[in-house]
């Protein structure tokens, strides 16, 4: 399993990192980075933060599969896209209030979970990417055909509604905090889950799966599991972002979008904790960037996309890492 | 003879079974390149749409600035795909032959991008026309339906390549090369042959018949950019349902699902465009080796 080899080596090198360097070194930067996150929206544009804030969400999500489970799926579009969906419907048509609302998206995720997973585990490595884009190539054109989600126009002014009765979200500053608790939450529960004794199951599978089997463990179970945790997670990422956006469209379910996933890991660092969210800011901001130039978007991202197979797999954390443990195993 | 069968009137029914054929052409021609790719290289080339799209481009090019017509286009826009394919497999594939698969995907995921992106900021998303040359314009009243004679051709044209490839690969002494190679590389080049070419010339053989399709193609679809993009995935799909194992399975399942989703668009329309997802679905679920394939 060549493509996660380097990664092993790393995820050493941070378990051994931490006594070293000290607790409460880590402690005091993420402290920094919170208080940094709590500040943003004084210094950037909120609906770009935003926006990076559920990108990021949803390559930590991917990340969980192919960082840390070996699978890599070429369709998580489709959860990401259907939570963004559900949730705008039940909003928008039921009245559902927003929490609510990302909460039915984030189900409905679960759900195509399930189902795609049980599917798609049945094949390994490459097959394992075509079945979970032709399974999500299904999801677009269900998307395209069926009469809630209104075809080519999508579903457009969402209501953002008043989370809990209390925060009116269309306060930007409320939308923001909200947003960000949902990252928070999320990046939360995929932490746990890589520091978990499942978590060292998926590793052990991504490294040999055949052993794995031979000490007892019923792998397929164990996979099925981290592909649900992560179409759930993509699907409240999806779903926070229809509330954000008061939209869900076809661009959200297309293989593009699943695509962009997969770029924004490989760019950040597959298999670390920071690199997706690392890669989810850069790509958001090179695409609001271009937005504004003449370049034709999909050869830039194309371009850096050859880049990072070719000369830059270790990602932008994965290369930070592999350098400061290098160093700390000299010094 | 009966005025309805199942309740379809039969022009409706064969005129869709044709579609169905034809669909099922490029669905072959298509697998067929991806199935001898992968045997050689290991890789899955996401940029062969993107190359079939370049095929029917380049015949459109140059029909319109070099005035070059479809019966040149046909061997030539496929020798250019095929070179450009002996580039990207010499600067950046062979990069990456001792990594994980997955990277072959990506690297071509990225190539895709560029090469569709390209044609697109150049050439915009609307459809160029392609004129059937003149040798078969018309049609055959075959009694029970109107054959036009491009889509005659087509479906010929596309057996008779898929036929003599198989032929070629199963049957010649390079053929018998080309699967000792597949099978053990290093024995193969310590026989002294030249594995490292026959690589090169795998991949572009395997995108030159993408280009191919793309010629076919290019007088019954519009030559537009995006025309690549959604084919490759139901190509996709069409590869996991036959199993990569066999060149001939790749070509009868293409064929198979083209048919079956014509017969989806006369029953039920509404399923047309994702009834080879279900049945992809349902293959993995009762034999995930696919129907000709074998666990590898």
């Amino acid at each position: 399993m060549g493509i996660h080899s380097q990664s092993s080596g790393r995820a050493s090198a941070q378990a051994a990192q931490a006594p070293a360097g000290g607790p409460t070194l880590a402690r005091v930067g993420a402290l920094a980075v919170l208080a940094a996150l709590l500040a943003m929206p004084f210094l950037l544009y909120p609906v770009f933060l935003m926006k990076v804030l559920c990108f990021a969400l949803f390559a930590c999500a991917f990340n969980l599969l192919i960082g840390f489970g070996g699978l890599l799926s070429f369709g998580h579009a489709a959860f990401f896209g259907s939570a963004a969906y559900v949730t705008a419907h039940t909003v928008k048509v039921w009245g559902f209030s927003p929490e609510l609302g990302i909460l039915m998206g984030t189900a409905a995720s679960a759900f195509l979970g399930i189902l795609f997973g049980s599917i798609a585990i049945r094949r390994q490595g490459i097959y394992f990417a075509m079945i979970t884009l032709a399974l999500s190539q299904m999801v677009f054109f269900l998307a395209l055909q069926l009469p809630f989600t209104h075809g080519e126009d999508g579903i457009q002014a969402v209501p953002r509604g008043v989370l809990f009765g209390v925060f009116d979200l269309n306060n930007p500053l409320a939308m923001y905090y909200t947003v960000l608790g949902v990252f928070l939450i999320g990046f939360a529960i995929i932490w746990r889950t890589v520091h978990s004794p499942f978590g060292q199951v998926l590793k052990a599978i991504r490294e040999n799966e055949p052993r794995a089997i031979s000490l007892g463990y019923r792998t397929e179970r164990y996979k099925l599991m981290a592909f649900v945790l992560s179409a759930t997670l993509a699907g409240l990422a999806g779903g926070t972002k229809a509330i954000v956006f008061q939209l869900a469209t076809l661009t959200d379910v297309t293989w593009q979008m699943s695509g962009e996933v997969v770029l924004m890991t490989l760019l950040g660092g597959m298999g670390t904790l920071t690199g997706p969210v690392i890669g989810a800011a850069l790509v958001v901001t090179l695409e609001n960037y271009l937005a504004a130039t003449s370049l034709p978007v999909p050869v830039v991202i194309g371009c850096i996309f050859v880049a990072c197979v070719l000369v830059f797999r270790r990602g932008i954390a994965g290369e930070i890492q592999a350098r400061f443990g290098k160093q700390s195993r000299s010094g | 003879m009966m005025g309805t069968i199942f309740g379809i009137p039969p022009q409706a029914l064969f005129g869709q079974l044709l579609l169905g054929l034809i669909n099922g052409s490029f669905y072959a021609l298509l697998s067929l390149g991806l199935a001898v790719i992968f045997g050689m290289l290991n890789v899955i080339n996401f940029a062969h749409g993107a190359l079939y799209m370049m095929g029917a481009f380049v015949a459109w090019l140059m029909l319109t600035q070099l005035g070059i017509g479809y019966w040149l286009a046909l061997p030539l826009a496929p020798v250019v795909v095929g070179l450009f394919g002996v580039l990207l497999e010499r600067t950046l594939l062979s990069r990456l032959y001792k990594l994980d698969h997955l990277y072959g995907l990506l690297l071509t995921f990225g190539l895709a991008l560029i090469v569709e992106g390209a044609f697109r900021h150049q050439y915009g998303v609307s459809g160029q026309p392609y004129p059937i040359p003149d040798a078969l314009k018309g049609g055959q009243n075959l009694g029970f339906m109107f054959l036009p004679n491009y889509r005659g051709w087509v479906v010929v044209a596309s057996l008779v390549v898929c036929i003599s490839t198989w032929i070629a690969i199963e049957k010649t002494k390079l053929g018998a090369y080309l699967r000792a190679a597949t099978e053990n590389p290093v024995l193969v080049q310590a026989f002294g042959i030249n594995v490292p070419r026959m690589i090169t010339l795998t991949y572009a053989f395997g995108v030159a018949l993408a280009g191919l399709a793309g010629v076919l193609a290019a007088p019954i679809y519009q030559v537009s950019p995006l025309m690549g993009s959604n084919l490759i995935i139901v190509v996709f799909a069409v590869v996991v349902i036959g199993g990569m194992g066999s060149i001939l399975g790749a070509v009868l399942t293409g064929y198979g699902l083209g048919l079956l989703e014509g017969l989806t668009k006369v029953f039920y329309p509404e399923a047309s465009n994702i009834v080879v997802f279900v049945i992809m679905a349902v293959v993995l679920m009762i034999k995930p080796a696919g129907l000709f394939g074998r666990e590898r």
